[in-house]
C-alpha cells in the first residue's frame, strides 16, 4: 500500500525515544528544582510552622448584597452578629473548656457537647461555629474569661437583617441554612455547612448575585489557639447590591391596605412594566427564618387557611370575574361580531336553551352598547358576545392578552392560570364543550383562572396602548462600591391583539367605569385626576335562583372575591394597579377603595397636581369618541 | 511449548527495580498509617501488601502470555472495559459525590484504572498498523480519536477529572510518539486555543469557572484545596535536606492531611526523609522510565514498541502529576503515585503495566 512507503525502522524509533528521554529528564529536573526550593530554600520557615503545628484556617464570611428600593431606601442589610467559634485541637482539655463555657454563657452543656460531636468527625484544626448570634452579655463574659477558654474565639460575622418587619416579605423572601443535599450538589461554591442561602423570593432568585464569595485566613496561633500572626488573608467579596423597581413608600401603603385581609396588590409602571409595588397578604416575618424557623412556627404558617407563605400576586389563581370582559370585548370586536353600534337589551337575565343566565343587576340595564356594557358591567351584553365568539376564539384572544402563560416575573413558582378551550375540556373531563359555558367564560366565570399579576400586566397594556411588558422587579445591580453592573431594560412580551380604534372604544368604557354617571366604580373617582378601570366580582360559590342571601351573612369562605384593575391618569397613565381581595365580595366596594388609595399615594409621591391640560385632553378625546358612537 | 530462552532473557533487573520501589512504598505507607497510632500493623497496610501480592500473581500470569495475544485481543479487552465503565454509570457506588466504583462482592474496583491499560493496548494495536515516517493525517486519526473520546467521556461524567485527563495525556503521548503530520499538530493546538475561551464564556457556569480557577490556583480557596496544599507544602518543606527521620514526621503524626496515605503520600516521604529521600525516589523512577523506553527500543515488533512506550508514559504522567500536585505546581486532582500510594486498583493497574513491560522485554530475541 502507498501509505507505507517508508516503514519506520529502528533508527527512527531510536530518534523518537531520544526526544522522549530529553522531555522526561527536563520534567524531572523541574521537580527536583521545586523540591530544592521548598526543602532547602524555604525549609527553615516550613520547619518552624510544622514544629508548632500552629497554622489555623478560618473562613471570613462575605456580607450578602444589600437590597434597596427604587429611590435608594435600604430595605435589607446585614448587621454584625457575634458568633462563638471553637478549634477542637486548641480547646483541650475539651470537657473542662466546654463546661466552663456552658456555665459562663448559660447554655446547657449537652447542647454544646452535641455540636462538638459533629465537629469531631470533620477536623480538629478548623474553627467551627459553636453558637451563633450570642448576646452582648455573653460576649462580655467570654471576653473577660478569655484565658480560661482555650481554643474559643469570637468572630463578628454579618447576619441578614430585614429592616422592616413583615414588609415586602413575599418579594424579598428569606434565607435559610444550606442542607446536605444542596451542599453535595456542588452548585453552591464556597458555601459551607452552616451557611445560609436564599430560600424564597428575591433572595432565592438572585442568590448568586447576593452571595458574594467567602474569604479565608491562614494564621499562626499560640498554644492556646490565640492568633499570633496572619500569614495569608484572602478578603471576602461582598455580594452585589440590588436596586428594586419597587417604591417602598407605595409598597407600605399597599401592605397597609391589605391589613387583616387576604389578597394581592400589584402596581406597575405602564410605560415599562416596572413593579412599583407588589403586596400579598397575609404576610410573614422573614427574620423568623434566619436562624432556622422553628417547627411550630412553620406548621402554623403552612396550615393557615389564608396561606401566608404564598405570594398571591402570581402564585394565586382566581376567576377573573367581570374584569375578563375586557378580553371578551377585544375578542368580539376583533372577530367583527360586535361593533360600537351593537346593542343588547338587558332585562336582568338572558335565556340560553332552557337555562337562565342572570345579570348581576336584577332589574336589568335596558338597552346597552359596548361602552355602556363595560361601564355598567352588564352581563347580558357579554353573554351575547360569548355566545357569538365561542370558547376557542375567546381563548385565542385571552392568550394574546397574556393570559394562560407566565408573565415572566422571575420570583419562583409562578402560576399561569387557566383559559379553557374545547379540546382542553374534552381531554381533561372527557366531555364536549357545552354552548352555555361560552356565556359563563365570557364574564370571567367557569373555568377561567388568572393571577392578579396577569391582570396587572393586561390593564397596564390597555393603558399604554397595547404593549405587554414583562413585569420587572429588579432595576439595577450595583457593585458594593456603587459601580453599575447591570441596568435592567424593559422587556416586551407581546402586544394586545386589538386595533387602535377598538382599544379606544374599550378604554372609553373603562373610563366610564370610574368617571361615568352609571359606572360601577364611581366611588373610586378622585379629585384632580381621572381614572379608568374595571371592577370584577369572582364567584366562589353560586347562589341558586331565588335564594336571596345577603353577602354579609355568607360565611367568609363562600364570599366572592373582589377585583379592581385600573390605570391613572386615563390618558398617558403613569400607574396601573391590580387589586384582588379574597372574599372581598364586590369589586367596587371591596377592591376599588384599595386601588384608589394606591393611585392617590403614587400621584402624591410623583407630585401630581391634577394638571388641567390633561383633563381637557381627556374630555376632548371623549367628545371625539362620543361623536363617533352617536352616529 | 515453553521456550527456555524466555527464562534466560528474563528481565531480572526490572523486577528488582519494581520490588525496590514497592518496598519503599510500603515503608512510607507504614509511616503514614502508623504514626500517631499504636505500633501494630495498620489494617490498610496489610491490605496494601495483599494488593501487591495479588498484583504480583497477575504479573506472573502476564509473563507467560505472549504480548502479541494482546494485539489480537485488543478489541475485546477494550470493549470489556468500556462495558465496565457503562456499568459504573448505571450501578456504580457513590463515594463522596461521584460514581467511580463497582461492587464485585468481596471488594470494589475502579474500572477507570484498568481502562488505562485497555486503551494503551487498543491504541498500540491500531497505530502499529498505520505508523509511517511521514506521520499520521486527519483521516487516519479519526478512529483513534473515537477510541479515546468514549472512555474519556465515561470517566469525566463520573466525575473523575483527574483520571480522565490522565487518559488523554497517555493517549496524546502515544499518538505523538507514533508521529502525526505537522499540520495536524498545528490545527489541534489551534482548535484548543479557540475552544478554551468559547467554553469559558459560553458553556461554563460561574461556580464551575471558580472551581477550575481553584484547581490551578489552590490558594484562591484557602479553606478547601488550598488547605491541602499549604499543609502539604509545610510537610514537604519542613523535611529540609535530611528529613526528620522515620516515623518522626509531625505533620504526618497530627493527621493534618486527610489523604496522606493516598494522593498526598509524597508529603510523608518528604517530611521524614527530606530532600535526599525524595531525590532517591525520583531517581528510582527515572531509571524505571528509562528502562521502559529501552524496552520499547529493544522490541522489534511495532506493536510491542508502542505498547512498551504507552505503559512507560502512563507511569510517567502519574509521577509528574502527583509530585506536581503535592508540591503546589499542579492542580489538585486525585492521581495516585505508582506503587507507593495506597489503593488496590492503582497498584494492580501499575503491576499489570509493568508485567507487560517485562513480558515484552523477555521476548525481544524471540519475537519478530
Amino acid at each position: 500500500m502507498t501509505q507505507f512507503v517508508k516503514t519506520p525502522d529502528r533508527e527512527w524509533i531510536k530518534k523518537r525515544l531520544m526526544g522522549v528521554s530529553i522531555c522526561i529528564a527536563f520534567v524531572f529536573s523541574l521537580l527536583i528544582f521545586r523540591l530544592i526550593y521548598l526543602q532547602i530554600v524555604k525549609g527553615e520557615e516550613y520547619r518552624r510552622y510544622s514544629k508548632n503545628n500552629c497554622i489555623r484556617l478560618g473562613s471570613i464570611k462575605a456580607p450578602r448584597g444589600l437590597i434597596y428600593d427604587r429611590n435608594g431606601i435600604l430595605i435589607v442589610d446585614n448587621r454584625p452578629s457575634f458568633n462563638l467559634k471553637i478549634v477542637l485541637e486548641d480547646a483541650r482539655p475539651l470537657e473542662k473548656t466546654i463546661s466552663t463555657l456552658s456555665d459562663l454563657i448559660d447554655v446547657p452543656y449537652e447542647e454544646l457537647w452535641e455540636k462538638i460531636g459533629q465537629f469531631e468527625k470533620k477536623s480538629y484544626y478548623q474553627p467551627f461555629v459553636l453558637k451563633k448570634n450570642i448576646s452582648r452579655k455573653q460576649l462580655a463574659v467570654v471576653e473577660a474569661h478569655n484565658f480560661d477558654l482555650p481554643g474559643i474565639t469570637i468572630t463578628v460575622e454579618p447576619r441578614r437583617n430585614y429592616i422592616y418587619k413583615k414588609s415586602c416579605a413575599h418579594l424579598l423572601g428569606y434565607i435559610g441554612e444550606i442542607n446536605k443535599k444542596e451542599l453535595e450538589s456542588g452548585t453552591y461554591l464556597g458555601v459551607d455547612s452552616g451557611d445560609s442561602i436564599g430560600r424564597y423570593g428575591l433572595e432565592k432568585t438572585y442568590e448568586e448575585l447576593l452571595r458574594g464569595s467567602r474569604g479565608g485566613r491562614q494564621v499562626e496561633v499560640d498554644a492556646n489557639g490565640r492568633i499570633i500572626r496572619v500569614l495569608r488573608e484572602v478578603d471576602p467579596v461582598p455580594g452585589k447590591n440590588l436596586y428594586l423597581t419597587v417604591d417602598f413608600e407605595l409598597q407600605n401603603i399597599a401592605e397597609s391596605m391589605l391589613k387583616k385581609k387576604a389578597g394581592a396588590i400589584i402596581a406597575l409602571d405602564p410605560a415599562n412594566g416596572e413593579v412599583l409595588a407588589m403586596a400579598s397578604a397575609p404576610s410573614f416575618d422573614q427574620n423568623d427564618f434566619i436562624g432556622g424557623v422553628s417547627i411550630k412556627k412553620w406548621k402554623e404558617l403552612i396550615s393557615d387557611p389564608k396561606k401566608p407563605m404564598i405570594n398571591k400576586a402570581f402564585q394565586g389563581e382566581y376567576p377573573p370575574g367581570s374584569v375578563y370582559k375586557i378580553v371578551s370585548a377585544i375578542a368580539g370586536l376583533e372577530e367583527k361580531l360586535i361593533d360600537q353600534n351593537t346593542k343588547s337589551v338587558c332585562k336582568g337575565f338572558h335565556r340560553y336553551g332552557n337555562r337562565v343566565y342572570r345579570c348581576w343587576r336584577k332589574s336589568g340595564h335596558g338597552e346597552v352598547g359596548l361602552v355602556d356594557a363595560i361601564e355598567q358591567s352588564c352581563d347580558v351584553f357579554f353573554y351575547n358576545v360569548g355566545e357569538k365568539v365561542g370558547v376557542d376564539a375567546l381563548a385565542k384572544y385571552a392568550k394574546g392578552c397574556g393570559l394562560a402563560r407566565k408573565t415572566g416575573i422571575n420570583l419562583g413558582n409562578e402560576r399561569k392560570g387557566l383559559i379553557p378551550t374545547s379540546a382542553w375540556k374534552l381531554k381533561r373531563f372527557g366531555e364536549p364543550w357545552q354552548g352555555g359555558e361560552n356565556l359563563s367564560i365570557a364574564i370571567g366565570q367557569g373555568f377561567d383562572l388568572v393571577t392578579p399579576l396577569q391582570m396587572a400586566v393586561l390593564i397596564a397594556a390597555v393603558g399604554n396602548g397595547g404593549v405587554l411588558y414583562k413585569p420587572q422587579i429588579l432595576k439595577t445591580i450595583k457593585q458594593p462600591g456603587g459601580d453599575i453592573v447591570e441596568e435592567k431594560l424593559p422587556e416586551i412580551t407581546g402586544s394586545l391583539p386589538v386595533s387602535e380604534e377598538n382599544l379606544r372604544l374599550i378604554k372609553k368604557g373603562l373610563f366610564g367605569v370610574v368617571q361615568g354617571k352609571k359606572g360601577t366604580a364611581r366611588s373610586v373617582r378622585m379629585k384632580g385626576v381621572e381614572i379608568a378601570g374595571k371592577t370584577g366580582t369572582a364567584q366562589v360559590f353560586s347562589i341558586k335562583d331565588g335564594e336571596a342571601i345577603d353577602g354579609d351573612e355568607l360565611r367568609y369562605n363562600l364570599r366572592d372575591h373582589a377585583w379592581f384593575v385600573c390605570y391613572a391618569p386615563a390618558v398617558n397613565p403613569i400607574i396601573a394597579v391590580s387589586v384582588l381581595i379574597e372574599h372581598g365580595q364586590h369589586g367596587s366596594s371591596g377592591a376599588g377603595p384599595v386601588a384608589k388609595a394606591i393611585v392617590k399615594k403614587y400621584l402624591e409621591i410623583k407630585g401630581w397636581t391634577g394638571a388641567k391640560g390633561v383633563t381637557k385632553q381627556i374630555k376632548k378625546n371623549q367628545i371625539k369618541t362620543n361623536g363617533e358612537s352617536d352616529v | 511449548m515453553f521456550d527456555r530462552r524466555l527464562l534466560e532473557n528474563f528481565d531480572w533487573g526490572l523486577l528488582l527495580l519494581i520490588f525496590t520501589i514497592a518496598t519503599v512504598g510500603l515503608v512510607i505507607l507504614y509511616s503514614a498509617l502508623t504514626a500517631g497510632h499504636d505500633q501494630t500493623l495498620h489494617p490498610l497496610l496489610k491490605k496494601q501488601i495483599g494488593w501487591m501480592a495479588f498484583g504480583f500473581i497477575i504479573m506472573i500470569f502476564i509473563f507467560f502470555l505472549d504480548y502479541k495475544y494482546f494485539d489480537e485481543a485488543s478489541i475485546v479487552i477494550y470493549l470489556l472495559c468500556i462495558g465496565l465503565l457503562v456499568a459504573v454509570y448505571f450501578s456504580g457506588k457513590y463515594v463522596g459525590g461521584s460514581r467511580r466504583w463497582i461492587d464485585l462482592g468481596p471488594f470494589t474496583m475502579q474500572p477507570s484504572e484498568i481502562m488505562k491499560i485497555a486503551l494503551i493496548i487498543m491504541l498500540s494495536s491500531v497505530y502499529s498498523d498505520m505508523v509511517s515516517e511521514q506521520g499520521l493525517n486527519f483521516r487516519k486519526l479519526t478512529k483513534p480519536f473515537f477510541i479515546c473520546i468514549v472512555p474519556f467521556l465515561l470517566i469525566a461524567i463520573q466525575p473523575d477529572l483527574g483520571t480522565a485527563v490522565l487518559l488523554l495525556l497517555i493517549a496524546g503521548s502515544i499518538t505523538m510518539f507514533v508521529k502525526v503530520e505537522r499540520r495536524v499538530v498545528i490545527s489541534f493546538i489551534g482548535v484548543i486555543i479557540a475552544a478554551i475561551p468559547l467554553c469559558w464564556f459560553f458553556l461554563l457556569k460561574g461556580y464551575q469557572k471558580s472551581r477550575i480557577l481553584t484547581l490551578f490556583d489552590p490558594e484562591r480557596d484557602p479553606l478547601g484545596a488550598g488547605y491541602h496544599i499549604i499543609q502539604s507544602k509545610i510537610a514537604i518543606g519542613s523535611g529540609m535536606l535530611t528529613g526528620k527521620g522515620f516515623l518522626q514526621g509531625t505533620q504526618n503524626t497530627l493527621s493534618f492531611l486527610p489523604e496522606q496515605h493516598t494522593d498526598f503520600i509524597v508529603s510523608v516521604l518528604a517530611e521524614e526523609w527530606g530532600f535526599l529521600g525524595c531525590f532517591a525516589l525520583l531517581f528510582l523512577y527515572f531509571i524505571l522510565l528509562m528502562w521502559g523506553l529501552n524496552i520499547a527500543y529493544g522490541c522489534r515488533n511495532m506493536f510491542g514498541s508502542i505498547l512498551a512506550f504507552g505503559v512507560t508514559s502512563m507511569i510517567f504522567w502519574q509521577i509528574f502529576i502527583n509530585f506536581g500536585m503535592v508540591m503546589g505546581l499542579m492542580p489538585v486532582v486525585g492521581v495516585p503515585l505508582p506503587l507507593i500510594s495506597y489503593g488496590g486498583s492503582s497498584v494492580i493497574t501499575n503491576m499489570i503495566g509493568l508485567g507487560i513491560l517485562i513480558n515484552i522485554s523477555m521476548r525481544k530475541y524471540i519475537s519478530k
